[in-house]
């Protein structure tokens, strides 16, 4: 995945790549050719006594560092512009893909997920692919040019590298493969402490009515226990890394200076080349580490390169139609009105045993409110949700003023419509460009206009900043019931043909409920107002009321009727009547 | 709460997450959440590390012996080319010199033959005799001596590694404990005015990076400097003017590491802020990605986010590559330094004022030397980070504490259950009173209904009766003894307390049913099975494969709200309290499964003092007392009947849902505070 993923969106930089690699190149052989030049000052020079040769191959040696270090910097600059441009180009396509994406693909991903995606994972990316070009790159050219260098000072020396990197490379690979385990093990303890502490205190109230603090000390002790036990493995097997790899390096160098002794007493070789030899096969047991290295940080940012493919392969379930239908042409040429209508309309998510939706047919006509109720889970939002097209009908179909949905441009529907999701969300910024994401060229007059049907006129009002008063993200800064008329006024402004109320006046109180609903209706004139809620004070003078119960459609009418003749809707009535509502 | 005011803007706290690592390692460029008072802090720290005392003291020693071996190592080994070359020379002479010359002899020689340069390189070698080679028995005594020594400095390495560990890792744990018992002392008050978040940050982020940044300085910052001082050192010892050759270089390699720092800074500080933006802005678009779809808005999203894109590419190529220099400058230093040691070293053995292994015991000498300093320069950014958490999880160690409970606390024997709320006032926040002079009497046995809209202080009444806040004035009394001569854990035990929040924690359904169960009550399978028969969760636990075995994960996902909520009522029935809290759900419960939760309540009220929070009406006409409260006060009580005659507040309540049409509700609604 990681492979294939830095391949595909290298691709375009392959030129620096190439390029990098040719600096890393040079750079490597710079610092590898550094000891054989002071090979030579020792061999030539020093036991000659030739100052004016050591003076010269010195020089010689600064020129070597000057070439190196260019060719590093010059890798560097290449490789961070290389794994950045890399970052920025997944993320672009990571950020397009989940827009593209339909209700249902965001579902079975999970926006946190996505988020996380979109940023960490690709960050997590591009890091190893930094690291891979700045320093790992350097491992395999160290490898071999050590060893090409330390068989020319010394083949009969160089058998002894048969034995000193296997070693390390063995004891590394042990050392890494008895950590992993308690790494995860780590992640998993600490998850569970967390867990603990999360419920402790979401559950603080709990806690201490029932008096069960000592309990809860001793389930934290336990979880605190384990996670201190695998820390303490961890850290024990951490604390044997390092010395043991110092010990493998030095004991190798004693080994180079006992056999190249016997070495230069055969006369098979100089001093200098000893000296050289040393440096050598530190730079071999260095590349061996860092292969090591390399192989503890890859799966970490595989796992990252997973998700994010997934993402990238993933189809939305939503697509353009090839040949829009013009909006002109709807309600046989009269243009848009508004009436919606669901025909033997099935939804089930992928895999469900059950459809969420079956059967579900009814007409939605132009100055009329359609209520939908029903008991949480009966389908009610999804219903919804089919109109702009959240997510397609797997049966039937959703038809506007004529047209299937999916038939009309995503932009053409959409502006046809005005959403008030369940959760109010406002984007930051200001009231004004919250409103403005409704309508983007409205004036201030419409926007007062706008918040006084949806009841938000006063509260706006009465803030020193106004319209220009900030909104944090999620809209955090404001109470519930007034987040949510900020939603409702947001689809106001728009002045849509259809209006989708999901559940949008839970957290209004009665009065103001019932104040919001007597403005929309004028306001709302020949639209169509489609209307989900939980509470039947909120629906009672709706026109055409859908009782829905375990995604079917159980009965409808007006408030009277239904409660006249049918069951469901009487059991709802009768468990809603609600004090808090009234006051 | 009017209408018109807004929340607060909550107050951010210092930017925390996963600690990014670079190529550089941990440290530069990451955002390093600053220290309030640093050398406080590091004081209390070091401080909770007391009773490591002895091991920190053995981990320093063992420091100190593993570095000193490792520090004459390449002295040894230094030694060993000595004798190496010297045999190496000797054999070379042999063909111009009788066998057994010594040194001296040899170079006078020499320089009356008139070779002076190879006369000088003499002047270094007392070894030298002409004609033996290499001296085998010299050459494996220093080389076990070196093995020796790289024995020891693996030991006392290891040692240190190890003690290290235990002591960091004893330490966090007692400073989750301490943590962990603070959570049970705070006053609630200090729980609810603090987003739980973060919280939950401080006791798991920070303590983890806390002993993160412990476990990778405390014992680096040992060793480094104990490393520096040692090799400094040797390098004197073997020769003061490569030394000083040597630290020339040290100096620079400061100045150059901290000039890139500070160029790439800002473009770091840049980086953070492009990614924060980047992310908020995606956070937005997934969070509000119907709305982005519906309301046509995908291409502002993504102009926006390419914008975003872009300046984080800038800033992280530019960060990265400015920062990247730093390694390969130092490697350029370093090679400096190589070449200025090779040839003055090279120049110095051939006039015979150093020996050969001594050069090479130099190289690595000074290789070692920068290697630490950086390290420590890297480690002040991490240590930096670790002290501001450290600050974070004692600031939430000396958040106050509640109240302590009475010395000497009155005992209650058998409890009738008259509780009596007298003249209470009350207030979360000072000069905004929410109840005031309230009077309240629930006699034993008797349901006590309080009504009233959002705001009117019905769950501060709880609150207050729970001792989770404490009362400002007045006073509450449980068989006329107030409640603040009892012990908290005396008082609550007696209370069983169904909240609207159905909290469960994770672990078996039979578990969390329990959960309640006092200390040595023992309840039997059968008055078990009776209870969550009453209780409604009998029949829905059977349709589970595990039963009561069954595992609820943190969110208890696997159940629906309606039968969360009919456990925790089975939890307060096992836990078989004299008095009852019900905050009655308003949450979305299915219609069947609200009226299970309602003959659930009334079961478990029977023949107990229940104060019910009411947002239903059924609830209410059967209630023994029916309490009206509107902004703090009482403004009406009595039975349904007495009110309804009355005609007051609670008569109109009634009215508008029952009788009146829709329309007229608004006259109905007397104040209309809302939200």
């Amino acid at each position: 995945m990681l492979v294939s993923l830095a391949r595909l969106y290298l691709r375009p930089y392959s030129r620096t790549v190439v390029a990098l690699l040719a600096l890393q190149l040079l750079a490597t052989l710079a610092s590898l050719y550094l000891p054989s030049l002071n090979a030579d000052i020792v061999d030539q020079g020093v036991t000659q006594g030739d100052t004016a040769f050591i003076l010269r191959v010195g020089g010689w040696m600064l020129a070597v560092s000057l070439v190196q270090v260019a060719c590093a910097i010059g890798a560097v600059y290449l490789g961070a512009r290389a794994a950045t441009a890399l970052g920025h180009d997944v993320r672009r396509d990571v950020f397009d893909a989940v827009q593209r994406f339909s209700a249902r693909e965001l579902g079975r991903f999970g926006a946190a997920s996505l988020i996380t995606r979109t940023t960490n994972d690709v960050q997590q990316v591009q890091m190893v692919v930094l690291m891979t070009f700045t320093i790992m790159v350097m491992a395999p050219i160290m490898l071999v040019g050590g060893v090409v260098m330390a068989l020319q000072e010394d083949v009969r020396l160089s058998t002894l590298l048969l034995v000193v990197v296997p070693v390390l490379a063995v004891t590394m690979g042990l050392l890494v493969w008895r950590m992993v385990p308690y790494f995860r093990a780590m992640q998993k303890r600490i998850d569970a402490i967390n867990g603990v502490l999360r419920e402790q205190i979401t559950g603080v109230r709990v806690v201490r009515a029932f008096v069960r603090e000592r309990r809860e000390l001793q389930r934290f002790g336990v979880a605190n226990e384990s996670l201190y036990e695998t820390s303490l493995g961890a850290g024990k097997l951490m604390a044997l890394a390092f010395p043991t790899v110092m010990l493998i390096m030095s004991v190798s160098q004693v080994a180079v200076l006992w056999f190249g002794a016997q070495e230069i007493d055969r006369g098979g070789m100089q001093v200098g080349s000893l000296m050289a030899y040393l440096s050598y096969l530190m730079f071999i047991l260095m590349a061996v580490m860092m292969s090591t290295m390399m192989v503890m940080m890859v799966p970490r940012a595989a796992v990252a390169a997973g998700r994010i493919w997934e993402v990238l392969s993933t189809e939305t379930s939503v697509t353009e139609p090839v040949d829009p239908v013009p909006l002109g042409t709807l309600s046989d040429g009269d243009g848009p009105r508004g009436r919606v209508s669901f025909e033997a309309v099935e939804f089930r998510y992928p895999g469900a045993d059950a459809p969420v939706l079956t059967d579900v047919t009814f007409t939605a006509e132009p100055g009329t409110v359609t209520a939908v109720i029903g008991s949480t889970g009966a389908g009610k939002t999804t219903l919804l949700n089919l109109v702009p097209r959240l997510f397609d009908v797997t049966g039937g179909r959703v038809r506007i003023d004529g047209a299937d949905v999916r038939d009309l441009a995503t932009d053409d529907l959409g502006s046809l419509l005005g959403l008030v999701p369940q959760k109010a969300f406002l984007f930051s910024g200001t009231i004004a460009s919250n409103l403005r994401y409704g309508k983007p060229d409205a004036t201030e007059d419409e926007m007062w206009d706008a918040l006084e049907v949806a009841q938000a006129r006063d509260f706006v009002e009465a803030l020193p900043e106004g319209l220009d008063a900030p909104v944090a993200q999620g809209g955090t800064t404001f109470s519930g019931g007034q987040r949510q008329r900020l939603a409702i006024a947001r689809a106001v402004i728009r002045r849509p043909r259809v209006y989708l109320f999901d559940d949008s006046f839970s957290a209004l109180d009665y009065a103001t409920d019932a104040r919001l609903r007597a403005a929309l209706r004028p306001r709302a004139g020949d639209a169509t107002v489609v209307v989900v809620a939980q509470r039947v004070a909120t629906i009672r003078d709706a026109d055409q009321i859908l009782v829905l119960d375990h995604g079917r459609i159980v009965g409808r009418g007006t408030h009277a009727e239904l409660l006249a003749g049918n069951e469901t809707y009487q059991e709802i009535v009768e468990s809603q009547m609600s004090l808090e509502e009234a006051a | 709460m009017s209408t018109t005011s807004a929340r607060p803007p909550v107050t951010a706290g210092p930017p925390h997450g996963p600690r990014p690592g670079g190529p550089m390692g941990p440290g530069i460029g990451a955002p390093v959440a600053k220290a309030m008072d640093f050398t406080g802090s590091l004081r209390r720290f070091a401080r909770t590390m007391r009773p490591e005392r002895a091991r920190v003291v053995l981990l320093t020693l063992s420091g100190v012996v593993s570095v000193a071996l490792t520090v004459a190592g390449p002295k040894i080994l230094g030694e060993a080319t000595n004798v190496i070359f010297e045999g190496m020379v000797g054999r070379l002479l042999a063909s111009r010199l009788p066998a057994g010359t010594t040194a001296v002899d040899a170079a006078d020689a020499l320089r009356a033959a008139g070779n002076d340069a190879q006369a000088d390189l003499l002047g270094a070698m007392d070894g030298l005799v002409v004609g033996q080679g290499i001296d085998g028995g010299r050459l494996a005594t220093i080389l076990l001596g070196a093995l020796a020594v790289y024995l020891g400095a693996f030991l006392f390495g290891w040692l240190q590694a190890r003690i290290m560990t235990v002591a960091v890792q004893n330490t966090m744990r007692r400073l989750r404990d301490d943590v962990e018992a603070k959570l049970h002392r705070v006053p609630l008050s200090y729980a609810d005015s603090q987003r739980k978040g973060e919280i939950l940050s401080r006791v798991t982020n920070d303590i983890d990076n806390v002993a993160q940044t412990t476990t990778q300085t405390l014992a680096q910052l040992v060793t480094s400097l104990l490393t520096v001082v040692g090799v400094l050192a040797m390098m004197f010892w073997i020769s003061w003017v490569l030394a000083l050759v040597a630290l020339v270089t040290v100096p620079l390699s400061i100045i150059v590491t901290l000039r890139i720092a500070k160029r790439s800074q800002p473009q770091f500080v840049a980086q953070w802020a492009a990614t924060g933006r980047l992310n908020a802005h995606v956070e937005e678009m997934f969070t509000g990605h119907a709305l982005v779809k519906v309301y046509g808005r995908q291409r502002d999203a993504a102009q926006r986010f390419a914008q975003e894109n872009d300046a984080l590419y800038d800033s992280t190529s530019k960060a990265q590559f400015i920062s990247g220099t730093i390694q390969p400058s130092m490697g350029f230093l370093a090679n400096l330094n190589y070449v200025l040691v090779a040839v003055i070293g090279g120049l110095r053995v051939a006039s015979g004022q150093l020996s050969i292994g001594d050069v090479q015991a130099f190289i690595q000498y000074s290789r070692q030397f920068t290697q630490p300093l950086t390290q420590v320069a890297s480690m002040m950014n991490l240590l930096q980070s670790g002290v501001a958490s450290a600050e974070r999880v004692f600031e939430l160690l000396d958040a106050p504490e509640q109240e302590r409970d009475p010395e000497r606390p009155r005992a209650l024997e058998r409890v009738r259950g008259r509780v009596a709320f007298e003249n209470v006032s009350f207030s979360y926040v000072e000069d905004e009173p929410l109840i005031e002079h309230l009077d309240l009497v629930a006699e034993p046995g008797q349901t006590v209904a309080i009504v009233g809209p959002t705001g009117a202080g019905k769950t501060t009444l709880v609150n207050l009766l729970m001792r989770f806040y404490e009362v400002d004035s007045g006073r509450i009394t449980l068989d006329g003894v107030e409640v603040r001569e009892l012990t908290r854990d005396a008082l609550r035990s007696r209370i069983g307390m169904v909240l609207q929040d159905t909290w469960l924690f994770g672990g078996s359904i039979e578990e969390n049913l329990r959960y309640g169960v006092r200390d040595g009550a023992d309840v039997s399978r059968e008055d078990f099975l009776a209870a969550t028969r009453a209780t409604h969760v009998d029949p829905f636990v059977r349709t589970l494969p595990d039963g009561y075995d069954t595992l609820l994960d943190d969110e208890a996902t696997s159940l629906s709200a309606g039968e969360k909520q009919l456990l925790t009522i089975a939890r307060a029935f096992l836990a078989d309290p004299e008095i009852l809290v019900l905050d009655e759900a308003t949450s979305s419960v299915d219609t069947r499964t609200e009226v299970l939760v309602q003959q659930a309540m009334n079961a478990l009220r029977s023949g107990r003092t229940s104060f019910v929070i009411a947002h239903r009406l059924s609830t209410i006409r059967d209630a023994d007392l029916i309490v009206v409260m509107e902004h703090g006060r009482i403004v009406e009580q009595g039975d349904h009947e007495s009110l309804l005659e009355a005609g007051g507040a609670y008569a109109r309540l009634y009215q508008s849902q029952f009788a009146a049409p829709a329309v007229d509700v608004e006259d109905a609604v007397a104040d209309p505070t809302g939200v």
